[in-house]
């Protein structure tokens, strides 16, 4: 008979503990993968965000509409970023997502206050994401009654007692039902194509590298552009068939508004899959084996996911994480699907999303050119 | 060899030199093959075999260094090298799971191949893999999968075939047949770079080139290279040769001990001092000894003994 062996066992573990060791890209996730998380989580995703991008369209100052904008602005929920000088623009600023909310005095607002004539406010809200505006949306309710309530004393007392003696209207717009589907189901395009596309040209690339058929490839007269075009064009495919099924979905499962072109989209899919390749082609001249490109996907993914505005408010993060949000193609994307299937917006509001997105994809093919191995050193 | 193909070499390389971080793969390697000749590489393991012949066909760039092969330059011009030119590398590096017939196919496609059907059926007929052409090329076993590569990197007409350890790994009888067929590309002029291990491969080509930490040790035919070293060998015979083996180590003039069967070939550069050294060591003994032909292996094991190993201790 032959007992549990504790000096075997101990070898195992010895074993694994050394291989771990030389593992530099296994080691990265252990340690490196925690710590993203919890800073991202920590301190860049917030789910009551505050601070958001506002805009102001004012025909004439008064005392009262200068309190009432520094009541909103107490309230850490608006931040003014622009005056505007017409609804026109109001709604431009809106579609193009440069601000969530816009406040609108009509003309002779304050006067028709003061005579008693119960005049209405109108806030704009681009409710395309529910969570992004509910809470602001909520404190514009309270301060409208503490408003009322500190300006209209003296003379004006009877105004502030009982109801307040001006209405506000809020306007949601592009997602009135506050559905979060409708939000989510656009932005999970995004998810689902930076997943696949970047992780199968990744293992695409390094799965000839493991096996030894990289080598042969490359001693056959192909030109490195014809390998690596030649690889990726069937995920192109992939991604558009992917693209096809999440919008059917999103059509006839979820019920989510096609505002915008369809065409407009697909081009739009097709810059961000080809953005995710070039990716995907540039952590495969990294990795050695499929194993870290799978594990460098990951890496890339998580940001993807966390801070490019998918799951949580991207205006409610910090600087700093808006900043690092910026640099992710799936940012921009899921503004421009959202903006094209939720607000139709056409190319010229389509286009602050689509520049970042081709600079990313210039940027890192020309990192993918120069890294990738025409010979094998 | 006539004076055209001395003129006109498959392979003509010169001064080649190649490092890997702090490692000196290849160093100051020249070397020159004439046309329609199977070369044979040989070396140690680790001796940058791989490495040279990656140069030779443009897959890796030389450190320093310069040469043609088949008359084109291996720096500038390695497209062209590569569409004259059959690599077969060391490991099966076809697609296992493509079929025979796909990969066959494929490989067509990449030399643009104009009657590519014709080309991929007669290789499949060549082959006797008919019927077997829609298998996966991972099911295949060792020998197969070594024919399957040679008829692939053939499929282009190579006029210089590259092949690194095509048999290692490969029983006799499928060696043999891999050799015969050497021969007969050879013999319709096509030039043969061949590395290998086995000494009897290396007996059957036209000329060798032996390199040992990534320098050339020896070149020239089989006969030249072993005339070249001037060594001696005594075949040993005796009752407990471990024993004999050990009495010899160390003794002056002996430089080498192999066991070869029931004798111990003992070989030396100094004819004389080994002479004296067996004299001297059988006295009392029932040894019995008698001149031996020194083999390549005797020549290549001393070769490797007396290469400086730059890499330090292994």
């Amino acid at each position: 008979m032959d007992h549990f062996s504790f000096s075997r066992w101990w070898a195992i573990v010895l074993k694994e503990f050394l291989q771990l060791k030389r593992d530099r890209v296994t080691f990265a996730m252990i340690v490196g993968l925690p710590i993203i998380q919890l800073l991202l989580f920590g301190y860049a995703i917030n789910s009551d965000p505050k601070h958001l991008p506002t805009a102001v369209v004012i025909s004439e100052q008064s005392e009262f509409t200068r309190s009432y904008l520094a009541a909103m602005k107490m309230s850490g929920y608006f931040e003014f970023v622009a005056e505007l000088p017409n609804e026109q623009a109001a709604r431009a600023a809106l579609a193009q997502g440069k601000v969530q909310f816009v406040v609108n005095f009509p003309t002779d607002f304050t006067r028709k206050l003061l005579r008693g004539e119960r005049p209405a406010l109108l806030i704009e809200v681009d409710a395309t994401d529910p969570m992004a505006a509910s809470a602001a949306i909520a404190s514009v309710r309270e301060l409208t009654a503490s408003v009322a309530k500190k300006d209209f004393k003296g003379v004006l007392a009877s105004l502030g007692s009982g109801a307040p003696p001006f209405d506000v209207r809020v306007h949601k717009l592009y997602n009135p039902e506050g559905l979060t589907q409708h939000n989510i189901v656009p932005g999970l395009m995004g998810v689902i194509l930076t997943m696949t596309m970047v992780m199968m040209t990744g293992l695409a690339i390094t799965r000839e590298r493991e096996r030894g058929t990289m080598e042969n490839l490359l001693s056959m007269p192909g030109k490195p552009i014809e390998v690596i075009t030649g690889k990726i064009v069937p995920y192109v495919f992939i991604g558009l068939i992917q693209i096809t099924i999440i919008l059917l979905a999103a059509r006839y499962l979820f019920e989510v508004p096609f505002v915008g072109s369809v065409a407009v989209l697909y081009v739009v899919a097709l810059f961000f899959i080809a953005a995710n390749l070039m990716v995907g082609i540039t952590l495969s001249s990294i990795a050695k084996n499929q194993l870290q490109a799978v594990q460098l996907t990951i890496f890339y993914f998580m940001p993807s996911i966390l801070i490019s505005g998918f799951m949580f408010p991207f205006q409610g993060m910090p600087q700093w994480a808006q900043a690092i949000g910026s640099m992710i193609p799936a940012t921009y994307f899921m503004r421009a699907v959202r903006g094209i299937l939720l607000k139709g917006n056409s190319w010229v509001e389509l286009w602050p999303s689509i520049w970042p997105m081709l600079m990313f994809m210039v940027v890192v093919m020309t990192f993918a050119v120069i890294t990738y191995r025409k010979t094998l050193d | 060899m006539n004076s055209q193909s001395e003129d006109d070499p498959a392979i003509d390389v010169r001064g080649l030199n190649k490092h890997f971080g702090d490692k000196h793969v290849v160093n100051d390697l020249s070397l020159r093959a004439n046309r329609g000749e199977i070369l044979g590489f040989l070396g140690p393991n680790g001796s940058g075999k791989t490495t040279s012949i990656r140069m030779m066909c443009g897959l890796l760039t030389p450190d320093s260094g310069s040469g043609i092969c088949l008359g084109y330059d291996i720096r500038r011009e390695s497209e062209q090298i590569k569409r004259r030119v059959g690599y077969m590398t060391q490991r099966f590096s076809f697609w296992e799971d493509l079929t025979i017939r796909e990969n066959l196919d494929f490989v067509a496609r990449m030399y643009k191949m104009a009657s590519r059907r014709e080309a991929v059926d007669q290789v499949l007929e060549g082959l006797n893999l008919t019927a077997r052409s829609t298998q996966l090329a991972g099911s295949l076993s060792g020998g197969w999968k070594q024919r399957l590569a040679l008829a692939a990197c053939m499929l282009h007409k190579p006029e210089l075939l590259l092949l690194d350890e095509p048999t290692a790994g490969v029983d006799p009888k499928a060696r043999r047949e891999f050799w015969e067929e050497l021969y007969a590309l050879a013999a319709r002029g096509i030039s043969i770079l061949v590395s290998t291990h086995y000494m009897d491969e290396a007996e059957r080509c036209h000329k060798l080139a032996y390199i040992a930490y990534g320098k050339l040790m020896a070149r020239g035919t089989a006969q030249e290279i072993i005339d070249s070293q001037g060594l001696t060998t005594w075949a040993v015979t005796g009752r407990d040769l471990p024993a004999i083996a050990a009495k010899l180590r160390g003794e002056p003039g002996v430089e080498q001990i192999a066991a070869f069967g029931s004798a111990l070939h003992v070989t030396s550069r100094d004819a004389t001092a080994l002479d004296a050294a067996l004299r001297h060591a059988m006295i009392g003994t029932s040894w019995h000894i008698e001149p031996a032909q020194t083999g390549l292996e005797d020549v290549f094991i001393h070769l490797m003994n007396t290469s400086s190993d730059n890499y330090g201790a292994r």
